[in-house]
């Protein structure tokens, strides 16, 4: 409660409000400082007081293999995940809680959740309402069940202030492609800081996974906790709507140039040998893990490559039930839950680059597990892995 | 303390090593450079919620910067800041100033900051 208070009094919230539900990104191990902090939570006999979803840790505990690394600081990251759930939050280890049919909020409901990509797909796509809850918080709101009523849990803050509205100059293929949205989301980030923007000039009805690229690679470039894309997010059906019936504080133009630029800079080294494709980050929904499948056709990962997909614990055993976590498996791929490959040592270590097609991914694996990033669209992360070789198609992106 | 100017917002998490204070986000300019025991000026905070255990565990190690001095309030450093104070008893103040205080602090200043939390060139 002292977190909780302490925060309120940081943002000069007059009040408290109750919430309905918790996202907990603590559980990662990042230090003896996460064990110090959880320990005194469970001596002190606090338990969660709202339904709580549980983030990535540092360990796939379904498949301990996978890991390598110490296996002393292996055994504190799985202690940090289990004393989590001993706090009576359910052990969903998994950044894209919003992909549980019964962890999803509703429109207009108050939640705290932690994860920066699951706050800003929590907002936008669900309209559910959260501020940006860092590692303790989330858990100090999960047991209190109370949060400072301030920032976005207020329709006022959700207001779009900055309008970014696609140039002319960038082909209407490409605002269809799945190759735009994590470029999108790192401009978007540059671009917006901390502020609520709005997206113009994308067909209307962009799909989940395409928003959720969007918000991850926003939320890592900079600190964006909600956007708007007019005709797709809820709260924008219109531009007016997302601008709340007010004239926009200022409208920017998000030029092709600036886009291929930002592509680019997500590759760190574009001539390397193909060693690995990582994909999943946020964590592989169904439809993903069923869209790889359908790439792959029948075909195998190259010998030479390994090819990992990260997932949610829960999503894995649906796509076990349906079959396509086997025609994954049979084709080469490994499937990862529970954690993330950049936060953890689970790619074999190879003299190569890495294909992605997660801008989050990019932006972060150089820094984190020293990775030689090559960023890619999906099917272009498929065929690549098929072949042995980087594949890149930048016919979508307009001529060189 | 010395004052470090990072040109870029930091996400601690992904940007800091709290083993040793080292700058690794590969996209940051400053890439290399040294937070331990500075007093780092920052427009604002970025990227993850994990930033709130990195400044914790950055603490405990004895890697934290000295301050946090900031453009706008943020939420996830000013919560790791204090739980790393409740578990630990050492404080890293997280302070909010305006444009024209936070241009005035140039890169390398020597600072010390009040018990009321003001900043004063040393």
């Amino acid at each position: 409660m002292q977190i909780i208070l302490r925060a309120a009094e940081a943002t000069g919230a007059g009040r408290l409000i109750d919430i309905s539900g918790a996202h907990v990104d603590s559980c990662l191990y990042h230090g003896r400082a996460s064990l110090d902090f959880v320990d005194r939570l469970l001596d002190g006999g606090a338990r969660v007081s709202v339904p709580t979803t549980l983030n990535v840790g540092a360990l796939d505990l379904l498949h301990p293999e996978l890991v390598r690394g110490d296996p002393e600081t292996n055994a504190r990251g799985r202690r940090v995940m289990e004393r989590y759930r001993e706090l009576g939050a359910r052990p969903t280890y998994t950044c894209a809680p919003y992909q549980l049919a019964d962890s999803r909020p509703a429109l207009g409901q108050q939640v705290a959740w932690g994860e920066s990509n699951a706050i800003a797909f929590c907002n936008s796509v669900l309209g559910a309402r959260t501020n940006r809850y860092g590692d303790f918080a989330d858990i100090a709101a999960a047991i209190t069940g109370r949060v400072p009523d301030t920032g976005l849990h207020r329709t006022a803050a959700r207001r779009a202030t900055l309008v970014l509205q696609l140039a002319d100059d960038v082909p209407e293929a490409l605002r269809d492609d799945d190759a735009l949205f994590g470029v999108l989301g790192i401009v978007l980030g540059r671009r917006a800081g901390s502020a609520v923007a709005a997206i113009a000039g994308l067909p209307p009805g962009q799909p989940e996974d395409r928003l959720k690229a969007i918000g991850a690679a926003a939320a890592s470039s900079g600190s964006v906790a909600m956007f708007h894309v007019v005709g797709s997010t809820p709260e924008a059906p219109t531009l007016d709507d997302a601008l709340q019936h007010r004239p926009a504080e200022a409208t920017e133009e998000i030029r092709l140039a600036e886009l291929r630029a930002a592509r680019e800079a997500l590759t760190t080294d574009a001539g390397a040998p193909l060693a690995a494709v990582s994909l999943g980050t946020p964590h592989a929904s169904l439809d993903e893990l069923e869209r790889y499948a359908a790439l792959l056709d029948g075909r195998s990962i190259h010998p030479d490559v390994e090819c990992l997909v990260s997932t949610g614990r829960d999503i894995l055993s649906a796509a076990d039930e349906r079959g396509t976590a086997r025609r994954l498996r049979d084709a080469g791929v490994e499937l990862l839950t529970d954690t993330c490959s950049y936060l953890v040592p689970v790619l074999r270590p190879a003299d190569g680059a890495v294909m992605t097609d997660s801008g989050k991914w990019a932006y972060y694996a150089p820094g984190n597990i020293g990775a030689r990033v090559v960023f890619a669209s999906m099917a272009e992360c498929i065929a690549s892995a098929v072949a042995g070789r980087v594949i890149r198609d930048d016919s979508a992106w307009g001529p060189a | 303390m010395r004052v470090l100017v990072l040109d870029e917002p930091l996400s601690l998490w992904g940007g800091m090593d709290p083993a040793t204070g080292e700058l690794i986000d590969a996209h940051h300019p400053q890439r290399g450079a040294n937070l331990a025991g500075r007093a780092v000026v920052m427009r604002s905070a970025r990227g993850s919620s994990s930033s709130a255990s990195v400044l914790a565990e950055a603490v405990r190690a004895g890697t934290a910067p000295a301050a946090f001095l900031l453009g706008e309030p943020d939420l996830i450093l000013a919560v790791g800041a204090a739980v790393a104070e409740e578990l630990y008893g050492r404080m890293v103040p997280v302070i909010v100033l305006r444009a024209d205080e936070l241009a005035a602090l140039p890169d390398g200043a020597e600072v010390r900051i009040g018990p009321d939390g003001s900043v004063h060139r040393a």
